[in-house]
């Protein structure tokens, strides 16, 4: 591949959210930087720059991780998706997303798009996680609002309602 | 909190990635998982001229496991040796101490490498490699070479690379029967840096323990059996040895009396696991 | 719409209707709205000192860079503005940025504009400045010292304000007292640090010499009145616009307010849109936090543990510029001095004081937390005192449940509750018997376990008057009066009869938009979806005051209660024209499910929508004595809000809510680590709205104040340097540290608000703090403790004496007296194979010098004792650029030598001074021995102090090793050396 020089902006192609996306960005241009400026997907959001708070969380090739901790020339080809991907319909929420609102785990909602990202992934590579390890999951984020026990509750919740509907009612 | 510029070049093969060092030496990091650096290139504290990108290199992305030791490419991910379903069998002590490494969502990315790479005084995985005599396998255009973990790490965030190597690999020995292995960590907050990790070892020969947050490097030393009389004795001048010092987090204080207690807890626990 | 219409719509926990948007990515925050075209990005130039005058600045290389619009700096600002008001009557000015001077590390230095954020920092490390540092003072008692380094010259030192009060009979009151009982604290800074950071967008228009600016402020606005002020216009020329979210504030974004005034500045001086969005290192050093205060508070005390009268004595420290509203935090309380107890004799000594740390501003819980940490570890130290229990001190000073409403000694009117009552639900419910069982049978089993209360009074909707109890009652009479808390809302009905509402009150994730749509409903006859509410606030079209924003726990009580009023208003109108279609009494019309009706006859009815439409579509037909109803504004004020009287006496706030906390702690044996086992948290916030959004203030509240509890420090090294400069170190609890508390309710409305509601966002971090910190004082026994409860320090009542090496390790260094202290001191010595005087002549020589500085690029000579150098510096990935500076003193030829060295670059400084000795044991044989000692601090110092002193030993080590080593060749004896140097086993 050949060396893509600093000061020039270079083609990033990717899929964000099941369709194809593309931009131009410099070497150095942050994740967060070219999904919320230069793709418009300002759902992703940032809060720290050093890898800490989570509220940048992104899935990349299904699992979580900071956008802040990433360059966008990384993601090359890569499969991203955020927090814009995650309801079935523009009208519509998810399981996970109805339960946040159903539980109150959300206030300022700052963090709240990194925090389903990781407890999205979560669920889908491991459907009945212990709570404690929803509980690890959720240690990688900060909330300054809610103090975490509604964003567990409604985790919890949603983790759920998500077995319940895969395996079906008669085990509910 | 920008990073500075720098070039970057995605290599495609270990030849590659090498040319680049090789031509670049100490202007060039190598971007692995990133967790370690891309926070000081953010903070602008790294300022590298062009960045290497070896995650696409196919023959650093392997994990060997040849019955007695764990070789973890370059590019493997704390994630997948997180996930292997023998891990814990085969190395406990890894299997144990991964966990502690930042968080998930940044073991999804981070690699084992890289972390060793890095060389916090402070970090997990260079812990593990010192307590389980584990090697570095360095590679440059011109030679590859091994260093023991123990003589790897000179100092805070220095080790023995040459600005031109990669660490290609570390390997690490699995698991040997009658061998137990234990790890413990204290830290202000899950997922923080360690005010003090241990690992221990005990085996027919007796104790190793290893301890991280405390000295400039990891630093591993053989004690006395478990439940022999000179290991308090042993243990404190250990604890005295690693010239903790004070910081925002613990005293120099604190440090010393958690590789006192901490040190044979763990080295308790790893007896009783060698059952 | 719904047929069977619930009582009311308040009270219940609907589900948000903010939440669709932030939860699927469509929030609104300031980054999110894009920037006009040709808008330019601010980066800024902190100063890297704690107190620096500022001698040159050279901007020539930052100017050249292209895509660099411009780099003003602090000179250029002054120019378009004028300095920020201060609170006190004093010769100070505060400027939002270094003029000639710095005061603070993080305080703004110069500002580049740039087309992107990426090159304005590129920018900021071509801004060479010169500075020559001050001595820095950071403990507020120390800058009371005649001798401490002085601040602002203008006010003779760093007391910017010294009252004293004086309340019933406090000397008689002690003079008879059977006990005197008194406790000294030192509280440390800690703020709640919002996950998104300040933004600003501002745009100046010099045709109408107006400014626009986007900023996610929080109010209060009377802010906007300085902020105007500064940038030299009218009110009605700065328009201050909010985004329609804000990722959370806690009080802390009223502190963007500076800024704003930096950007506005910035617009106009470059004819082009400025947008800043502020990152996670410059807020943590620069953005505001709580202040940290010294107290001593004295109780005269009854033998049974009545408490008679209280002695306070507070210096509070405001950092670096006395910043509106500050010093407000002190003064936020002072109706409340006694708490929840009735206390009738009260003196006070408020004293203000300036340091060379953050300036400080609004943080959740404003005053509370520093109050209440004294008092109620006074009660806790009373009932020790006189072997009490902690319960029965509280129970015999609570304020009685028929005294309400309760006019305290300093003033304050507590609105209403049942103390007793209260808290002994909270004791029944809250399980303390259970509670105290575990306790006895860990203490059994020799285990560390404790338990704690507090009790809190929490007040809320302040007084825009309190703040002037710092001056006197003569300077307060020739400043007029300000007294008072005025709420706005207003209620829109738009052509098709479909209701908005408009409030100032500028949430940041409180759930303002569900809440009043509830009230409106309510008042209306309508469903809360029915309502459209819109809170962000534009001050040249919305109805505001000074009191508005989102502060003093003040929505509830205050903004909804003006919603209803202004709803309730509305409706009144639209029943006098509905009463002359329906021919009915306007009394006999009802609103209910979306039709207004006729009470009698539910069947004589019209559509809301038709009624609300009528008075757009068809004004003619209104009766001839009523107004059109299409949109109301409702300014509401409560009347017991008056200003402070000539005896000082202020009713601070208009609402206090009761709090009775119980934590239950075991303390580690081996770390020290303290884990809560139960929290229960009493509240009575009058009348619940949503009980949803109050469990989430109260759960939010309490993580907010364990963190400041166990983790959360505004850490500053006694030279200055900051230390807490990530977060990574600056430690913000997680869903581990956080436990849930049992959260208990007790309503007694208050008589004082239009719906009955009182606030309830603070209380925790007031009570919270001081009541963990009172269990974990009876876990360990203890007298004293202070916060944050760093299991170190708590290790040292625990762990006994240390045993004693058997060998001494050959380590260079002794460890630093104070943690976080930056100074770092070393020795060492080496054997070379060289005569003293050759050694000596090397080190006269600058080429020696350029082998043994580490990293030199070349070194110039500028006297015979004097070496400046490049060199970069650094460990593992981290490197600088540095201006070395070496000079050679105390010359005593080939005997010794002192060396001054100090080193700048972008990532901070280091300054050392090392005394060399050489010593000849042979012909050939000499002994270098040094000692020397260095600070460091700047950038590096804030981001990475947790590596710092190693780097700095590292450094400095190479230094005198290259230094053996060029004298006496490469000698295997050095390696050895070395490691000892460092220290290594």
């Amino acid at each position: 591949m050949p060396r893509l020089s600093a000061d020039r902006r270079h083609q990033v192609s990717f899929t964000l959210n099941g369709r194809a996306a593309a931009g131009e960005a410099e070497p150095r241009m942050l994740l967060t930087d070219f999904l919320r400026h230069v793709i418009g997907a300002t759902g992703t959001h940032v809060g720290c720059e050093h890898g800490v708070c989570g509220a940048c969380t992104v899935q990349i090739n299904g699992h979580p991780a900071r956008a802040c901790l990433t360059l966008a020339v990384q993601v090359q080809g890569a499969d991203i998706k955020t927090v814009e991907g995650l309801a079935p319909a523009p009208e519509r929420l998810s399981v996970l997303q109805e339960s946040f609102r159903e539980h109150h785990a959300l206030q300022c909602g700052f963090c709240t798009a990194g925090i389903l990202m990781s407890l999205d992934s979560l669920f889908r590579d491991k459907p009945d996680a212990a709570e404690a390890e929803i509980r690890e999951t959720l240690a990688g984020h900060l909330c300054r609002c809610t103090g975490y026990a509604p964003i567990m509750k409604a985790a919890v919740a949603a983790q759920k309602k998500l077995r319940t509907g895969t395996e079906g009612p008669a085990n509910a | 909190m920008k990073p500075a510029a720098f070039d970057y070049v995605r290599a495609e093969g270990a030849t590659e990635a090498l040319e680049v060092l090789h031509a670049e030496g100490a202007n060039a990091r190598v971007l692995a998982g990133g967790q370690s650096l891309l926070p000081m290139l953010n903070m602008r504290l790294a300022r590298p001229a062009v960045l290497v990108d070896i995650m696409a290199v196919t023959e650093w992305r392997r994990v060997d496991d040849d019955g007695s030791h764990l070789r973890i490419g370059a590019a493997v991910r704390q994630v997948e040796i997180e996930q292997r379903a023998d891990l814990a069998r085969r190395q406990p002590l890894l299997a144990a101490a991964l966990p502690w490494v930042g968080h998930a969502q940044t073991r999804s990315r981070g690699t084992v490498c890289g972390s060793v790479a890095h060389a916090d005084p402070s970090a997990e995985l260079p812990l593990v490699l010192v307590a389980l005599d584990g090697r570095v396998h360095l590679r440059s255009r011109r030679r590859a070479r091994q260093v023991p973990a123990t003589g790897f790490f000179t100092g805070m965030m220095a080790t023995a690379r040459a600005d031109d190597e990669i660490i290609e690999a570390v390997s690490l020995p699995c698991a040997k029967p009658g061998t137990g292995y234990a790890f413990r960590e204290v830290s202000r907050r899950h997922g923080d840096f360690a005010i003090i990790a241990c690992a221990a070892v005990v085996g027919e020969r007796g104790a190793r323990l290893a301890v991280g947050g405390v000295a400039d490097r990891p630093v591993t030393r053989d004690l006395p059996a478990p439940g022999s009389p000179g290991l308090p004795d042993a243990l404190n001048q250990f604890a005295w040895d690693l010239d903790a010092r004070d910081d925002l987090h613990a005293t120099a204080r604190y440090r010393r009396e958690m590789v006192r207690r901490i040190g044979r807890e763990v080295i308790e626990e790893a007896q009783r696991c060698r059952a | 719409m719904s047929t069977s219409a619930p009582p009311t719509w308040v009270g219940r926990s609907l589900p948000r209707v903010e939440d669709a948007a932030l939860l699927t990515g469509r929030g609104r925050y300031i980054d999110d709205l894009g920037a006009p075209p040709g808008t330019l990005h601010a980066a800024i130039l902190r100063s890297p000192h704690a107190h620096a005058s500022v001698e040159s600045i050279d901007t020539a290389r930052a100017r050249e860079l292209p895509g660099v619009a411009a780099v003003l700096t602090g000179a250029d600002i002054q120019k378009l503005t004028t300095s920020l008001v201060v609170g006190v009557k004093a010769p100070v000015e505060c400027w939002p940025i270094g003029v000639g001077r710095v005061r603070y590390v993080g305080e703004p230095v110069a500002l580049v504009l740039a087309r992107d954020r990426y090159r304005a920092e590129d920018a900021l490390d071509l801004i060479e400045v010169g500075y020559r540092p001050l001595p820095a003072v950071v403990d507020p008692r120390v800058a009371l010292d005649g001798g401490s380094p002085v601040l602002h010259e203008g006010l003779g030192g760093n007391l910017a304000s010294d009252r004293s009060f004086r309340y019933g009979d406090p000397e008689r009151a002690f003079a008879e007292a059977a006990h005197r009982i008194a406790i000294e604290i030192e509280y440390p800074r800690s703020a709640c640090t919002p996950i998104e950071t300040y933004g600003v967008v501002a745009e100046y228009d010099p045709g109408i010499d107006a400014y626009d600016v986007l900023a996610n402020f929080q109010g209060p606005f009377s802010l906007h009145a300085v902020i105007a002020r500064a940038l030299k216009v009218p009110g009605n020329r700065l328009r201050l616009r909010t985004p329609p979210e804000s990722g959370g504030s806690f009080g802390i974004k009223q502190a963007v307010f500076p800024y704003i005034v930096l950007m506005g500045a910035a617009a106009r001086a470059t004819g082009r849109p400025v947008k800043w969005i502020e990152d996670r290192l410059e807020h943590l050093a620069a953005s505001a936090c709580a202040t940290n205060r010294f107290t001593r508070l004295e109780a005269g005390v009854t033998n049974e543990g009545r408490i008679t009268a209280l002695a306070w004595d507070q210096v509070e420290d405001c950092g670096a510029h006395l910043r509106a509203p500050e010093p407000a935090t002190l003064y936020r309380m002072h109706g409340n001095m006694t708490g929840a107890y009735d206390i009738r004799h009260v003196s006070i000594r408020n004293r203000v004081v300036l340091t060379n740390k953050m300036p400080t501003g609004l943080n959740r819980g404003f005053g509370g937390p520093q109050v209440y940490f004294a008092l109620e570890r006074l009660v806790q130290r009373i009932a020790r005192t006189l072997s009490l229990d902690p319960l029965d001190v509280i129970r015999r000073n609570l304020v009685p449940a028929d005294a309400f409403p309760y006019r305290t000694a300093t003033g304050a009117l507590l609105d209403s509750g049942d103390y007793p009552t209260t808290m002994a639900k909270a004791l029944d419910q809250g399980g303390l018997a259970e509670l105290r069982r575990k306790r006895d049978a860990a203490r059994a089993a020799g285990r560390l376990y404790g338990i704690g209360y507090a009790a809190v009074v929490e007040p809320s909707v302040s007084n825009m008057g309190y703040i002037t109890t710092v001056l006197t009652a003569a300077e307060r009479r020739k400043a007029g009066p300000k007294n008072g808390a005025q709420a706005t809302a207003t209620i829109n009905l738009d052509a098709v009869g479909s209701v908005s509402v408009h409030v100032a009150s500028v949430p940041q994730g409180q759930g303002h938009r569900t809440v009043l749509a509830q009230v409106v409903a309510d008042a209306l006859g309508l469903r809360p979806q029915d309502i459209r509410v819109i809170t962000d606030m534009d001050t040249a079209k919305d109805a505001w005051s000074i009191a508005s924003g989102n502060y003093s726990s003040r929505f509830a009580p205050a903004v909804a209660g003006a919603a209803h009023l202004a709803a309730t208003r509305l409706r009144e109108r639209l029943a006098r024209i509905a009463a002359a279609q329906l021919n009915v009494p306007a009394e006999e019309v009802l609103f209910e499910g979306g039709k207004v009706r006729a009470k009698a006859n539910p069947d004589n009815a019209l559509s809301f929508s038709r009624l609300a439409a009528a008075s757009h579509w068809a004004p003619g037909t209104l009766p001839a004595d009523t107004q059109n109803a299409i949109r109301e504004t409702i300014f509401w004020t409560p009347p017991e809000l008056t200003a402070p009287t000539d005896a000082d006496e202020v009713n601070s706030s208009l609402c206090h809510g009761f709090i009775f906390d119980i934590c239950a702690v075991e303390v580690d044996r081996t770390t020290a680590e303290v884990k809560i086992d139960r929290y229960v948290t009493m509240h009575d916030c009058g009348r619940i709205l949503h009980p949803g959004m109050v469990a989430g203030q109260v759960t939010g509240g309490f993580a907010q104040a364990l963190g400041a509890a166990t983790l959360e420090e505004h850490a500053y090294a006694a030279d200055g340097s900051f230390l807490t400069g990530t977060l990574a170190d600056y430690l913000i609890p997680t869903v581990m540290e956080v436990p849930e508390p049992l959260v208990l309710h007790h309503e007694t409305p208050s008589p004082f608000t239009p719906l009955g509601a009182k606030g309830v966002g603070e209380g925790n971090c007031m009570s919270t703090p001081v009541c963990i910190a009172n269990a974990v004082a009876d876990a360990l026994d203890l007298d004293d403790i202070s916060l944050p409860l760093l299991p170190a320090r708590l290790a040292e009542h625990l762990h006994g004496p240390e045993p004693a090496p058997k060998t001494r390790p050959t380590a260079l260094a002794a460890a630093p007296a104070k943690t976080g202290e930056r100074r770092l001191f070393g020795e060492g010595q080496a054997t070379v194979a060289a005569p003293a005087a050759r050694i000596w002549a090397m080190l006269l020589d600058p080429n020696t010098l350029l082998a043994v500085v580490p990293g030199a690029h070349g070194i110039e000579k500028i006297s015979d004792t004097q070496f400046r150098a490049d060199v970069t510096l650094g460990i593992g990935p981290v490197k600088g650029r540095y201006r070395a500076e070496i000079s050679l003193s105390d010359l005593d030829p080939p005997r010794a030598v002192t060396l001054t060295g100090g080193a700048d670059g972008v990532l901070g400084f280091g300054r050392g001074r090392g005394h060399v000795t050489l010593r000849e044991e042979g012909p050939d044989r000499t002994v270098i021995a040094y000692r020397y000692e260095a600070a460091i601090g700047g950038k590096v110092a804030s981001i990475g102090g947790r590596l710092l002193d190693g780097a700095a030993r590292v450094i400095i080590g190479q230094f005198f090793q290259a230094l053996a080593a060029q004298a006496g060749g490469r000698r295997r004896g050095v390696g050895a050396w070395l490691r000892r140097l460092l220290g290594r086993p």
